[in-house]
């Protein structure tokens, strides 16, 4: 459980924007994720999460510039841009993209569309295909019967079951998976859910989960990353992050969520994320954290390492700035 | 939160909504029964001068549905709708507007309740000159002011010529909110008002709710999350298949739950602490459609009391399977629709 | 509204520019659209100035019929011996005129129909659209011969017909788009708070699709000119009426090509084809302006750029 499949060294992305100017999604990520592992990365709007995890396939538009390292097993997907990330695509790691039960091709079985990346990446062909593409239905809870029915047949959770297992198609080590229950009922979101855990267990799968609802997360996930405005405020495990956050912005998010008994406080954030085509000298977190200090507005925090395999990106935690303020 | 008189805002009574499923050609000709979507089968509740309701529950459980018939934007197929004790289900179409002054609805989607060609004075301003009141130009500038002021839009004169893509989906919907404060309205429904917002912004726009409700205004909010229902309505109404099958107390709903679809909801639902974690009681497949009702409690196909044998133990099965129910009392002021949940007949359930 | 239905979108941290007077704005940015416009410009200056300026009557028979250009007339003459410069403009005043005015009714009509049969759906909705199908079908050339044959030739009476006959492909567009206008959460706003039909379709639905409706209105003029110039040449225009058309026709009438008289027959050509492709040119790019314009999609990307970063950079 404890060897790292995936890593992210020290990620930038970069988009030009249309009419001049560049975003910078993503600055200067660095994560690793364990083989096994349920691992969530967590942020709202605008914080980097998607580009993040679409940078870890290398699928980003040709108005994107990249810098900094994915280590996939070893290997640096992005060593040669799309080259490079080509090969691992479906095979070693795939994505359950946002929506994507509304996504299905209309006009194909759900069985041909399990189908097609088998055939793509040369990984099975014909009735064997066909045969792995039932086995994969009943992996995912839907009945090996159902591979010749079209996606309109199917209900909302069961075409996110479908979509999960297009996405086993290749028996990838590492899935992504962007929201993959944000348009569902509560009662099928427990189910995916369920889902997810078992294939990860059973299958030893690494699944990386994408979201904004952070109870979501705290339910599944092993460990996590919060992200804010581009860069990752903090990682570590799950009871950590909610029991004794190291980043305000956690802290403070985890204040925002009602609690489904309804006793705690709900206190919200005020202000808005920071826009990201601008150079933000110091912490992006700063205009709206109740913590901020001396350096805060001046110096860009750095992400550290602190104790266990948890790291933060925030002044607080260095003691020779709190000292010395 | 108790009743201050009888300042009820709000009674609906017994409220029932179809929506015909079209045939197609092939049905008409092979003159298929006409099928029909039961919606709402038989909703009531009362609202009374500041207080917050919340319909909870899945998609197709008609609370949605509900809204939009308290809104007459859908016509009932029975049971009434009583706004300040005048019936309002009646009331003939040309004749709402009326109707479209007393009471409000704020839409899910902030980034769409926007016309983007209206600056937000013009926005906040349509609903006056939609109903001619407001005075002149001059006093309605200040009633927009007000309203932008008392939903946290501050500084107003920062906000009015703004257009709405300079907006963010917070101030998005405190505008809508604003837009239809100036009218004065009696009743404001809410539907899915934070969903898609983000969650740090969440808190300050139902705030602002409360802080309506505070003042005298009766909300009734739809919503899916049964956690933002408990911190900030004062009743719940959790709906299944068009009925609402448990009614109580907001935090008594939540921690209490009476009825086993309730049951099952707060089981599965995620809290934010790794250290709560419930035995999650998921319920097999999913919410059957609403055109064919199961027989019996609407519930009982996908009941874990049911599934579990323990409806027979008590010998309540052939009731769950055969007998439909509406609401009763359970505890004082908390309803449910559960053949187990009956105080009398249950022993130590 | 269920949750179920909808995908949640997740808003860009960047909010997305308004298309403020998206008419003007895409003029600005398409090149093809300024060359477009200031065609059609000109040539409107021409048809109100150019008679007038001309020091040859548009009835004047100067020499001998298809005298071949010279300075004092820089296009020659025509069969009859009258300017051909000066006909030109002429002929630019009539087709204009019958361009705009018959797309004008087009647009009303159409206008009116496919935002009726958008908005209210239903019984009207298919009403309407039978309607319209009749005329789709009917051959507009065809019928429009008929037409002429019956009722006689005069000016107003080819407009009405062109225009009666060009409305439905506005019609069709229109509905589609009102329709799904129709559909957004502000315009079921404006009815909950009380707006009326009429309040809801001026307010908010109407300056939605106008700009739709000038890029029709536009490639319409294109259309309607190209109609009356097929008919004039046809014969069945307006004989008092100089248009393009008729001097094509009066001069393949009189040999004009076997008399190597190019210049009677060339250049009334080339001023409606120049027209037509200048208006079209302009209405394309308003239409392609008001398409959703496909997101460069991560899914269809190929080739993002990589860079190494320095030392020095943050």
């Amino acid at each position: 459980m404890s060897e790292t499949i995936l890593s992210v060294e020290d990620l930038h992305v970069w988009f030009d924007l249309p009419r001049g100017g560049v975003l910078h999604a993503v600055q200067g990520v660095s994560l690793s994720v364990d083989r096994g592992e349920r691992f969530g990365l967590v942020g709202e709007s605008g914080c980097g999460k998607t580009t993040t995890i679409l940078a870890m396939m290398g699928l980003l538009p040709p108005n994107a510039t990249v810098s900094g390292r994915v280590l996939l097993e070893g290997e640096d997907v992005l060593a040669e841009g799309e080259r490079s990330a080509r090969p691992h695509r479906w095979v070693d790691i795939s994505m359950i993209f946002q929506g994507a039960m509304n996504a299905l091709n209309p006009v194909q079985t759900v069985g041909a569309q399990i189908l097609e990346p088998m055939e793509l990446h040369g990984y099975a062909t014909g009735v064997d295909a066909r045969e792995r593409a039932g086995t994969l239905l009943e992996l995912v809870g839907i009945g090996r019967d159902r591979l010749d029915r079209f996606p309109h047949e199917f209900s909302g959770g069961m075409r996110q079951r479908a979509a999960i297992a297009m996405a086993l198609a290749c028996e990838p080590k590492v899935i992504l998976a962007d929201e993959p229950t944000t348009a569902l009922d509560v009662m099928v979101q427990a189910q995916i859910l369920g889902l997810l855990e078992r294939l990860s267990e059973e299958l030893g799968l690494t699944v990386i989960l994408v979201t904004h609802d952070l109870p979501l997360v705290a339910h599944v996930c092993h460990r996590a990353a919060v992200m804010y405005g581009g860069i990752l405020a903090e990682v570590g495990p799950m009871d950590a992050l909610y029991h004794d956050p190291r980043h305000p912005y956690t802290r403070m998010l985890f204040s925002a969520v009602p609690d489904p008994t309804g006793e705690s406080e709900v206190i919200s954030i005020p202000g808005a994320p920071p826009r990201l085509d601008r150079p933000i000298p110091g912490c992006p977190f700063e205009p709206r954290c109740d913590r901020a200090f001396e350096p805060c507005s001046s110096v860009r925090p750095r992400q550290i390492s602190l104790t266990d395999g948890r790291e933060a990106s925030c002044h607080l935690n260095d003691p020779a700035l709190t000292e010395a303020s | 939160m108790n009743t201050t008189g009888d300042a009820r805002i709000l009674e609906v009574d017994d409220l029932v909504v179809r929506y015909p499923v079209a045939r197609g050609l092939v049905g008409t000709l092979a003159r298929r029964p006409k099928q029909q979507v039961h919606a709402v089968e038989g909703v009531s509740f009362t609202l009374r001068r500041g207080e917050m309701l919340a319909l909870v529950g899945e998609s197709g459980c008609g609370k949605t549905t509900t809204a939009q018939a308290v809104l007459r934007l859908v016509d009932a197929d029975a049971g009434t709708i009583t706004l300040q004790g005048q019936d309002i289900s009646k009331t003939p179409r040309g004749q709402l507007r009326g109707l479209r002054r007393r009471v409000q609805i704020i839409y899910q989607d902030p980034y769409e309740s926007l016309d983007p060609r209206f600056t937000v004075r013009r926005t906040v301003e349509e609903p006056m000159k939609i109903h001619k009141i407001g005075g002149d130009e001059s006093e309605r500038r200040e009633r927009v002011a007000a309203a932008l002021a008392r939903v946290g839009l501050e500084p107003p004169d920062l906000f009015l010529e703004r257009y709405p893509h300079e907006l963010s989906g917070g101030q998005r919907q405190r505008v809508v909110v604003a837009a239809s404060l100036v009218l004065e309205p009696e009743l404001l429904v809410a539907d899915e008002p934070v969903s898609m917002l983000d969650v740090s912004v969440r808190a300050g726009v139902l705030e602002l709710f409360d802080a309506l409700r505070r003042s005298g205004l009766a909300i009734l909010m739809i919503t899916h999350d049964l956690s933002t229902a408990a911190h900030y309505a004062d009743r719940i109404a959790v709906m299944y298949l068009g009925r609402i099958v448990e009614e109580g107390p907001a935090k008594e709903v939540v921690n209490d739950p009476q009825h086993p679809y309730t049951k099952a909801l707060m089981s599965v639902i995620p809290d934010a602490d790794p250290r709560k974690r419930r035995t999650a009681q998921i319920l097999s497949g999913e919410t059957p459609n609403p055109v064919t009702v199961p027989p019996g409690c609407r519930f009982h196909p996908r009941c874990p009391l049911v599934a579990s044998g323990r409806a027979l133990e008590v010998g309540m099965e052939e009731r769950c399977r055969g007998e439909d129910l509406g609401l009763a009392e359970v505890l004082p002021g908390h309803f449910a629709a559960c053949h187990l949940a009956a105080p009398a007949q249950v022993s130590g359930a | 509204m269920s949750v179920a239905d909808m995908e949640t979108k997740l808003p860009a941290a960047e909010a997305t520019p308004a298309r403020r007077g998206t008419v003007r704005s895409v003029l600005r940015e398409r090149p093809s659209a300024i060359v477009g416009l200031a065609v059609v410009v000109f040539f409107i200056l021409v048809a109100i100035f150019g008679p007038m300026l001309s020091p040859y009557g548009v009835h004047e028979k100067i020499g001998t019929p298809f005298t071949p250009p010279s300075l004092s007339h820089p296009l020659g003459l025509d069969d009859a011996g009258i300017d051909m410069v000066t006909l030109l403009m002429q002929g630019a005043r009539v087709s204009l005129v019958v361009g705009f005015a018959a797309s004008l009714i087009a647009i009303l009509i159409g206008a009116l129909v496919g935002v009726t049969a958008g908005y209210f759906g239903g019984k009207s909705d298919v009403a309407l659209m039978r309607v319209t199908d009749y005329f789709l079908v009917v051959p507009d050339l065809v019928l429009m011969i008929v037409i002429a044959s019956i009722w006689g030739q005069k000016l107003i009476y080819i407009i009405i017909v062109i225009g009666a006959l060009l409305w439905t492909g506005t019609a069709r567009v229109l509905r589609a788009q009102v329709k799904s206008i129709r559909e957004r959460v502000y315009v079921r706003r404006s009815l909950a708070l009380g707006g009326s039909n009429g309040h809801t379709i001026v307010q908010h639905v109407l300056p939605q699709v106008s700009p739709l409706i000038v890029a029709n209105a536009v490639l319409l003029i294109a259309v309607a000119i190209f109609d009356e110039t097929a008919l004039a040449y046809l014969g069945l225009g307006d004989p008092t009426a100089i248009s393009w058309g008729k001097l094509i026709k009066n001069a393949s009438e009189a040999a004009a090509v076997s008399a190597g008289a190019w210049w009677a027959i060339v250049p009334p050509g080339l001023c409606v084809a120049t027209v037509i492709l200048a208006c079209t040119l302009i209405g394309q790019a308003l239409e392609d302006a008001l398409n959703p314009r496909l997101k460069a999609s991560y899914l269809a990307a190929r080739g993002f750029r990589i860079r190494r970063l320095r030392e020095d950079e943050p």
